[in-house]
């Protein structure tokens, strides 16, 4: 099993240089100087030359490429163009909103979808599978905006029950912080609860029709039993292998989520940094991002080993 | 399927039609997601002639609600949101549309490759797997933040996402297939190898990929709102639906008819890609079908 | 139904209970200092109010920083730093003594040195700056509270120049900082303004925070616009930037913001209902708004290209569909805007009145051939955006070929500093506005330069005979020979320059919680003064 861990951890290189490649030429290969946008509005042509040199702009690309995978590996992720401020520490301001907006989105989506898609499958064929179903479209097709707006009309405006905007940190108090984060996260999870939902219902009828499963209902066994020890348990590495691909639907999400509810996280500082084209920026939270998602993934994958004895590579 | 057809009497087959009614009893979502999908193109294509000019600004006639005289109202600067609406309808089809069929088309030679050509398929997965560990939504904000607004780029930045994931799923289609009793038989016959892709491998391919496309379609439509509500999209002098929410949102509790047609729009059209994606899934067999999950 | 669906059930019922929990929970904490929250209309990018004249950053400097002079709501300039001054009988020495108490925000005394370095500083940056430096021979440090400007020649504007109330203002930095390469923002926040910012809470994007600076000695008389005793009455105000209209206006009247800079003009009925929310126009001479065509490449090289375009704006239709409520908007077409004293209709025919068909003949004496008109417009801007699709048209309907080239607004800035020719990646046309205290005067007004390539404003008109009537205007102190100037100038500006097109006049409100107190009039927003119940 270490050796299947050690494997897939290395695998992870790889990918990570290949996402480095191209956040790099992104900026390096579409048109556009980004000494220019550097040196701003009054810069006078020397200036430009002069940032262009300080930046190492001037070399060969590969060397450009090296230079910059060594300082980002160091951790050192640029300055902003635009607030002078180094990249990692306008990230690190940004990061507790944004983790926390994506943890209470996948608890609050994995509580409610499972039991969902459990449930459909169960009642296969019925009304509530259909609904569940119907619901679980829907959540697909409208934009998370659109909810977003929705929710912020009905229950701020209209209830008061929550802030129309902004983020309470936990530090502040645990009530006022999920107060701030509640509307969001419901606004973010409905299109991962749909996703979820459809998964565990699918996983769930497959399961459903397998012979040990005739077997311990044959033998007598309670519903509930059945259901939640072999059927669930069996039904997991699908489930659990939708949750981290969502995770790249989920980032997607929180950059809208989060203009639509002002929350200043990554989300926030990537539109913004996109809009002024502030290169540095937009280049490390890409980084960031692609991290995490291969990082959690990485570890879902290590899961499956524990999870279910049967995949060993 | 019967080999000995010169002994044993045939049910007799169903006619086209009848099969085809057959079909559409057992699977109703498809007809319904076609029927809808085809509404709304067809209302996209012919709308905008029988309506005013949707760019025409008149400032004197701005924020009108819906009435006889304007359907839909107005918006901020006088437009129509009725004729906004239905020529956003041609923008934003035609963004999901290019960019499910791009990218069917790009994948599955990508993949068809890298299934078959065993020195590739390393590098080229490794590449996919990167590109795939880059959000989608990101990436394809970055590459429009980077180049200029315009329907080709907004179209190539979501493209761009969502190719690795069409090629994962052709390539493995691939692969179970080169291996398959009747593919080493043409092999061993000597058939050259474009056309053993295009008689045994392609055809295999082809209805995971449709499903596959519905799905890419569907979310392009969404993506296309998202990158244009976040500013970073189709250019905003163009109507998509994205775009007219996008510039409504501002004004959503004092006139929410200015998001409410084009969001009711997008949501039928989605949801009837979605439903016709989910029809075809389960009339496939649904092992290949998961497999693209 | 069984266990599963008891289990939803309960869950359902736990969510129920919570929900309320959670709604009533922090509406109590009240907290022990008074902090001013305010929605800012940007987002403050830099913060060297000396290098960019960018608003935001004004008002940033307007926090931190203090002013020699400064005016009061009427445009008139008084000490503010200065205790008292005086001005040789040549009228070529101007002697200035600071007041006592003024204090650095890093401790250090303010001194003299550091005023002068100021000075030159912001000279080679600000328009006004640049030509008092023409006029200037010599800064001399006398004591450590005392400096003199010595003029080659008496020149009117000394105090407005110093007094001025928008950007660039002549704000006080210590000389170290002072000192610094004028092209390039000051590393550090160093002022000795009412407040002092807080660079570790900074959050660009987001939020920037200043403290009450508690060794800050306010003037004795009453505050007035920029001028008189600056009392500060709360002990934080934080700045938070939301960029989406909707969402500003619904944190306003949920309480979770005090006061919004900018609200959209068609959200005011809804707010003007709300009993909680106050609404009012602070700056009484409003905006004005500017389409700026290139003059450095055809066809808006050609002053009749230009006039074509004056014929055929129709201001009041930009005004419907960039600010909508007549009561909240003028067509005016003076270029030094309506409500000052250098108003005068002379000349605005062509712009007062619609007519397209004199337009098109215009055009074609200008010798268009239809070439592609590059109109920059700029989407993060609602004003900006709505003008430039109401110019887009315009240009179209006098048979222009008008190419919308989408941006935002920190692009079009880079942009538009491009010279070369439209179609290798200049500009034919793009719109902005400035706050009437910027154009209200010749000299201060940067749009009417006609400087050429060295010295105008992006678009680069260039007319000898208007530069030379803004010098004589600023050497004049006579008001009735500067009227006489300006009369002349604004028909040169009309007949022959047409630097911009002024597509209208608006009067932007603020809205805050009625709780507020103390909100100053002015055309820049103050924070101190306002005092929270």
């Amino acid at each position: 099993m270490y050796a299947y861990i050690a494997k897939r951890t290395l695998a992870v290189i790889p990918v990570m240089l290949v996402v480095a490649l191209v956040v790099f030429l992104l900026l390096h290969l579409t048109p556009g100087d980004p000494a220019a946008v550097i040196a701003g509005d009054y810069a006078r042509p020397e200036d430009i030359v002069r940032i262009r040199k300080q930046l190492g702009l001037d070399e060969p690309l590969y060397i450009q490429f090296s230079t910059w995978l060594w300082s980002v590996l160091r951790g050192d992720l640029g300055v902003s163009i635009f607030s002078n401020m180094p990249v990692s520490k306008l990230i690190g301001q940004r990061l507790e909103p944004t983790l926390a907006l994506s943890v209470s989105t996948i608890l609050f989506s994995v509580l409610i979808a499972v039991p969902m898609g459990v449930w459909a499958a169960w009642r296969s064929g019925t009304w509530v599978d259909r609904s569940i179903m119907v619901f679980a479209v829907l959540g697909f097709s409208v934009p998370v905006f659109v909810i977003g707006y929705v929710l912020i009309y009905v229950f701020s405006l209209k209830f008061g029950w929550f802030p129309v905007q902004g983020y309470k940190a936990i530090g502040d108090g645990f009530l006022p912080f999920l107060r701030s984060i509640a509307l969001p996260t419901i606004a973010l999870g409905v299109v991962y609860v749909a996703l979820i939902a459809r998964i565990s219902r699918a996983s769930m009828l497959e399961v459903l029709n397998e012979d040990y499963i005739r077997t311990a209902r044959a033998k007598g066994q309670v519903e509930r039993k059945v259901m939640m020890r072999h059927a669930l348990k069996n039904a997991a590495v699908p489930i659990i292998t939708i949750i981290g691909i969502g995770i790249a639907l989920l980032i997607g999400g929180v950059v809208v989520t989060e203009s639509v509810f002002n929350i200043p996280g990554l989300g926030r500082l990537t539109i913004d940094a996109v809009l002024r084209r502030d290169y540095p920026i937009i280049q490390g939270v890409i980084l960031v991002f692609s991290a995490a998602y291969v990082i959690v993934n990485l570890l879902i994958d290590i899961s499956y080993s524990f999870l279910d004895p049967r995949i060993r590579y | 399927m019967t080999l000995a057809t010169d002994t044993i009497e045939l049910p007799r087959r169903d006619s086209r039609r009848v099969r085809i009614r057959k079909y559409c009893r057992r699977h109703p979502t498809v007809p319904f997601g076609l029927g809808v999908l085809g509404v709304m193109i067809i209302i996209s294509i012919l709308g905008p002639y029988f309506t005013v000019d949707p760019l025409a600004l008149s400032p004197f006639k701005r924020l009108k609600p819906p009435s006889g005289e304007f359907l839909f109202g107005t918006d901020m600067y006088g437009r129509e949101v009725f004729a906004r609406t239905l020529a956003g309808g041609r923008i934003s089809l035609a963004v999901g549309i290019s960019v499910a069929l791009v990218s069917t088309v790009v994948g599955l030679a990508i993949g068809i490759v890298s299934g078959y050509v065993r020195a590739l398929d390393a590098v080229v997965m490794r590449v996919m797997d990167g590109l795939m560990a880059i959000p989608g939504v990101l990436l394809a904000i970055a590459l429009i933040s980077l180049t200029s607004a315009s329907i080709s780029n907004v179209i190539i930045a979501i493209t761009i996402p969502e190719v690795p994931r069409v090629v994962r799923l052709v390539r493995a289609v691939v692969l179970s297939i080169r291996e398959q009793p009747y593919i080493q038989a043409a092999v061993s016959v000597g058939m050259p190898l474009p056309r053993i892709l295009w008689k045994h491998v392609l055809p295999n391919t082809l209805a995971p990929l449709i499903v596959q496309a519905t799905y890419i379609c569907a979310s392009a439509v969404i993506v296309e709102a998202i990158l244009s509500f976040l500013g970073a999209g189709t250019p905003p002098e163009i109507p998509s639906w994205g775009n007219i929410m996008a510039e409504g949102r501002t004004y959503f509790q004092i006139t929410p008819w200015i998001i409410l047609f084009p969001g009711l729009f997008l949501a039928i059209t989605v949801l009837a890609v979605n439903v016709l994606g989910d029809g075809l899934r389960d009339s496939l067999d649904p092992r290949i079908a998961r497999r693209m999950r | 139904m069984t266990t599963i669906s008891r289990r939803l059930r309960s869950a359902a019922v736990a969510l129920a209970v919570a929900v309320p929990m959670l709604a009533s929970a922090g509406v109590g904490d009240a907290l022990a200092e008074k902090v001013l929250r305010i929605v800012p209309h940007a987002d403050l990018k830099n913060l060297d109010p000396i290098w960019t004249t960018a608003y935001i950053t004004r008002n940033h400097g307007y926090m931190v920083y203090d002013t020699l002079f400064a005016s009061d709501e009427n445009l008139d300039v008084h000490p503010q730093m200065v205790d008292t001054f005086k001005v040789s009988g040549d009228g070529k020495t101007y002697t200035f003594t600071l007041r006592d108490g003024l204090k650095w925000h890093d401790g250090a005394m303010v001194k003299a040195e550091d005023c002068v370095a100021s000075i030159k500083r912001w000279g080679k940056r600000d328009g006004m700056g640049q030509k008092l430096m023409d006029f200037t021979a010599e800064m001399k440090v006398v004591d450590d509270k005392t400096f003199q400007i010595i003029l080659n020649e008496p020149y009117g504007l000394v105090i407005e120049s110093l007094g001025k109330i928008s950007s660039n203002v002549p704000f006080m930095m210590p000389k170290r900082l002072a000192d610094l390469d004028a092209f390039k923002a000051v590393p550090e926040v160093v002022g000795s303004g009412p407040f002092i910012f807080k660079k570790d809470e900074w959050v660009p994007g987001s939020k920037v925070v200043y403290v009450k600076n508690n060794d800050y000695k306010p003037r004795s008389e009453p505050a007035s616009a920029a001028s008189g005793g600056k009392v500060v009455k709360v002990d934080r105000v934080e700045w938070l930037y939301i960029p989406d209209p909707a969402t500003a206006m619904n944190a306003l009247v949920n309480g979770e913001v005090d006061l919004w800079e900018t609200p959209a003009p068609d959200m005011l009925p809804l707010l003007k209902a709300n009993a909680d929310i106050k609404a009012a126009v602070i700056d009484p001479l409003g905006t004005q708004g500017w389409l700026r065509m290139n003059h450095l490449h055809p066809p808006f090289n050609n002053p009749k290209a230009r006039q074509a375009v004056l014929w055929a704006v129709n201001q009041e239709e930009y005004l419907q569909a960039i600010i909508g409520d007549p009561t909240l908007y003028k067509a005016c077409a003076a270029y030094f805007i309506c409500g000052t004293p250098n108003e005068t209709q002379i000349g605005t025919e062509a712009l007062k009145a619609v007519n397209l068909d004199k337009a098109k003949q215009l055009l074609k004496e200008a010798g268009y051939k239809g070439e592609k008109i590059i109109l920059m417009q700029p989407t993060d801007i609602p004003v900006l955006n709505g003008a430039s699709l109401v110019t887009a048209q315009m240009l179209r309907s006098i048979g222009m070929d008008v190419e919308v080239q989408a941006m935002d607004w920190s692009t079009l800035t880079s942009r538009r500093a491009e010279k070369k020719a439209p179609a290798d990646g200049g500009w034919n046309v793009f719109h902005t506005y400035s706050t009437g205290a910027d154009v209200q005067s010749p000299v201060a007004n940067i749009g009417i330069s006609g400087g050429g390539v060295e010295k105008a404003w992006f678009g680069w008109p260039t007319d000898d005979v208007t530069e030379k009537l803004r010098d004589d205007y600023a050497r004049e102190a006579d008001p009735a020979e500067k009227k006489a100037i300006v009369e002349k100038l604004q028909t040169r500006l009309f007949d022959h320059l047409v630097p911009y097109v002024n597509y209208g006049q608006w009067f932007q409100p603020v809205v805050w919680r009625s709780n507020l107190s103390g909100v100053l009039v002015s055309p820049v927003p103050f924070f101190w003064n306002i005092d929270i119940k």
